[in-house]
């Protein structure tokens, strides 16, 4: 048919050259138009977070490939990465958990102290996706998002340790910190020359940071000084902390911590005399801690809790008080907590006619009723084990 | 080993009782006693070589006698026992050798026993000649006369069977149609069987030829008429899950039903608690058991009887088990479902779980390790020197 029409076509381009190529580029539009009409009952064409309610619950909505690159240049979870790469589209499923947090971020009150979420639940429930959505509606709102994608990544296997020149009893973590100074420059570009320091920070004897110079330089000084760049994000810190809820500065400010029972936890880095460190004596981690206070205003801070990664903790714990200890529970204290359970039905049943809309479950046996069952037997309705037990061997 | 221990036995029984022993010595007690009551084998024979001298022969007095000393020796064993000497059955003699000599051997047949001679002495054909030395039966040169007796009914049986369908035929009478032999599931007599019925030994060629010619039999219309003498050859099969044992089902005090059955593998114990109307919720040892078996092949283990039945989601389980590994644990859990859903399945569907292995426990244990060895089998490395 389209062979026909374009031969047909062509034997009028003879005359009208430049009819053809306009008609031509009509059709284009037109295609790209129709894609993404069709109706389906998993997928949802809100893609902006802040319009999710309850109608959209269950439902999955496509993640725009540019807010991916830089809200999450390193914060999505590795297998979603890979899902994402596979299916060529990044969607994500509208979830009661972040659905209530996005509803209370919308009703805060941000002239108070900070709030602080904590998105808890079983292993592979979804917590760090929840978090994720989350971010996503802070970052299309506007807001200043600190990410840390994983903060038991900061107490262990750490290669480089130096010993802080800012305070001898602390220890930097140099690699860690301009990496993570690094997709913190990409994720809040816009923001970086307009905020202006309210201190002078000096690095060495001749290295400096003015007065009123923008964030964006204190960030490269980082990146670029290795030696220093720890103390440059307790500075970027506390600027920001400082900073949000005053009345001259106009961003909210979103903390986000994937594995916060991390900072109250033990560490397995070892110091010369191969005594354990403290993460109270890592830089990056006090820094981050004084963010956790909820000593600031204008903003949000929206942590999970995972027993994954982290170390010396029972497997079968993840209530918060399991997991944050008694130091954390009582930092963390005024907390809002979010339970993440597993898929419900409905929940489930999305999930499975995405996967098959994604030709993704290809055994002929996962199409009947019957292996729909076995599905639901063999994942009980964990979206990790789920996404484990249909992929690849 | 065994002779001495059965010798223990009878002295003993003999001294309380002051009769002669009932026990009977299997094969290996060659008293003057027994040599004395043998007949067809000469002295001198006994004497050159026992091996080749064949199975012995008993005569009938002997066996009388021994059945008799058997009855005297049982009811000694009863007044030992202050139990009624009439009825004192088999169960019961077992029961008393166990405890008047407990035997720690493993091997069966080196603990001691007391039976009926006719289970002890194999059976034996009577004498087959008369006083003046002529055999009584016109097949007896051939050397196998009671099977080519058997052939030789079973050959009339065949031609009087052709006989009565040439009658009807010559009548008009004849159809193919008529009633035939319900076989059922039954089978032919296994050689050994035959062997055993006859109390002759036959060859395989032998036996194939009988078969043949059964099978000739059954093929003709009118085979009906000899329906008692095929089935006296054949075996019934019975389906062994006839011999499962179904638990009883109970009623909770919302009325709903329930099943419980206990299963093992290797060194695990499980038991596991079905549940009618459920959501398809389950706990072992009251944890979820996703987090109990983190591993994939164990969820599968765990679910194939359910699924295998079409099951799924329809019952809730309450898990609880023991001992072993994870994989052991799967195992046990899984006999033990299977055990416990038997109570809500028809008699055919017990079979066919009974034919995919669902009710088979796994025998398998670990093997010991061996002194002289690196491990059960594993021999050590062979060095020179």
């Amino acid at each position: 048919m389209a062979l026909h029409r374009l031969s047909f076509r062509l034997r009028q381009t003879v005359t009208h050259v430049r009819s053809l190529h306009t008609s031509g580029c009509g059709q284009q539009h037109e295609a790209v138009a129709v894609e993404p009409e069709q109706f389906s009952v998993f997928r949802t064409q809100e893609n902006d977070p802040a319009c999710h309610s309850e109608k959209q619950m269950g439902q999955y909505y496509t993640l725009p490939s540019a807010h991916i690159r830089t809200l999450f240049p390193h914060g999505l979870p590795r297998r979603y990465q890979q899902q994402a790469k596979t299916f060529n589209e990044a969607c994500m499923m509208v979830r009661q958990p972040s659905l209530e947090v996005i509803s209370y971020l919308k009703k805060a009150d941000y002239s108070k102290p900070s709030l602080r979420y904590v998105f808890y639940g079983l292993k592979g429930s979804g917590k760090t996706m929840s978090l994720c959505h989350t971010l996503h509606f802070c970052y299309t709102q506007g807001w200043l998002v600190l990410h840390v994608p994983d903060a038991h990544l900061w107490v262990k296997n750490c290669k480089e340790l130096l010993p802080s020149s800012y305070n001898t009893s602390r220890f930097d973590q140099p690699l860690q910190a301009t990496e993570w100074l690094r997709n913190f420059r990409i994720t809040n570009e816009r923001f970086l020359s307009k905020i202006k320091t309210k201190q002078r920070y000096s690095w060495t004897k001749r290295e400096f940071t003015e007065e009123g110079s923008p964030l964006g330089q204190l960030v490269d000084q980082g990146i670029s000084r290795v030696k220093s760049s720890s103390d440059v994000v307790g500075a970027v810190m506390k600027e920001l902390r400082t900073q949000s809820g005053q009345p001259e500065s106009d961003f909210r400010l979103a903390v986000a911590v994937d594995g916060v029972n991390a900072l109250w936890g033990r560490s397995t880095i070892k110091k010369e005399d191969k005594s354990a460190v403290d993460p109270e004596q890592l830089t990056l981690v006090y820094n981050l801690k004084k963010l956790m206070t909820n000593s600031w205003t204008g903003g949000a801070t929206i942590t999970t809790l995972s027993q994954t990664g982290s170390l010396y903790t029972s497997k079968s714990s993840y209530l918060p008080q399991e997991l944050l200890g008694e130091r954390g529970f009582d930092t963390m204290d005024p907390l809002i907590p979010v339970s993440v359970p597993n898929y419900s039905e409905k929940e489930f049943e999305s999930c499975y006619l995405y996967f098959m809309d994604r030709q993704w479950l290809q055994h002929p046996q996962s199409r009947t009723e019957d292996g729909k069952k076995e599905l639901i037997f063999l994942s009980n309705r964990n979206p990790s084990m789920l996404d484990r037990i249909s992929s690849f061997l | 080993m065994a002779a001495s221990c059965v010798r223990t036995v009878g002295s003993i029984l003999g001294k309380c009782g002051n009769c002669s022993s009932s026990l009977n010595t299997v094969t290996s007690q060659l008293g003057r006693q027994v040599l004395s009551r043998r007949i067809c084998v000469s002295s001198a024979l006994q004497r050159k070589n026992l091996a080749a001298a064949g199975p012995e022969k008993f005569t009938v007095e002997f066996i009388q006698k021994q059945v008799e000393e058997f009855n005297i020796g049982k009811r000694h064993l009863a007044n030992m026992m202050g139990e009624d000497p009439e009825n004192f059955s088999q169960e019961d003699i077992d029961r008393s050798i166990a405890y008047l000599f407990p035997s720690g051997l493993f091997q069966k047949k080196a603990q001691p026993l007391m039976k009926h001679p006719e289970e002890i002495f194999p059976r034996q054909r009577a004498v087959q000649w008369g006083a003046d030395g002529r055999p009584f039966h016109f097949l007896f040169y051939t050397g196998k006369q009671s099977y080519f007796s058997l052939m030789h009914e079973l050959y009339g049986k065949t031609l009087k069977i052709e006989k009565h369908q040439d009658r009807l035929r010559a009548k008009g009478l004849f159809s193919k149609d008529t009633k035939q032999i319900s076989l059922g599931t039954s089978r032919w007599l296994a050689k050994e069987e035959l062997e055993a019925l006859l109390v002759e030994t036959i060859s395989s060629h032998d036996y194939n030829r009988f078969i043949q010619l059964m099978e000739r039999l059954l093929s003709m219309p009118y085979c009906a008429t000899e329906e008692d003498f095929v089935l006296r050859h054949r075996r019934t099969l019975e389906s062994l899950s006839r011999k499962q044992m179904v638990p009883t089902l109970e009623r909770d005090e919302r009325g709903v039903a329930f099943s419980t059955a206990d299963g093992r593998r290797k060194t695990s114990t499980s038991s596991v608690v079905l549940g009618d109307c459920g959501s398809g919720r389950i706990t072992i040892n009251s944890k979820d058991y996703l987090h109990y078996f983190p591993v994939l092949q164990d969820r599968e283990q765990l679910m194939f009887p359910l699924q295998f039945m079409g099951m799924l989601g329809r019952f809730d389980l309450e898990c609880t088990v023991s001992g072993g590994g994870r994989s052991s644990q799967a195992g046990a859990l899984r006999l033990a479902v299977s055990r416990a859903l038997l109570g809500f399945l028809s008699e055919g569907e017990v079979e066919t779980m009974r034919q995919a292995g669902l009710l088979t426990p796994d025998p398998r244990v670990r093997e010991r390790k061996k002194p002289g060895q690196e491990g059960a089998r594993k021999k050590f490395t062979w060095k020179k020197r």
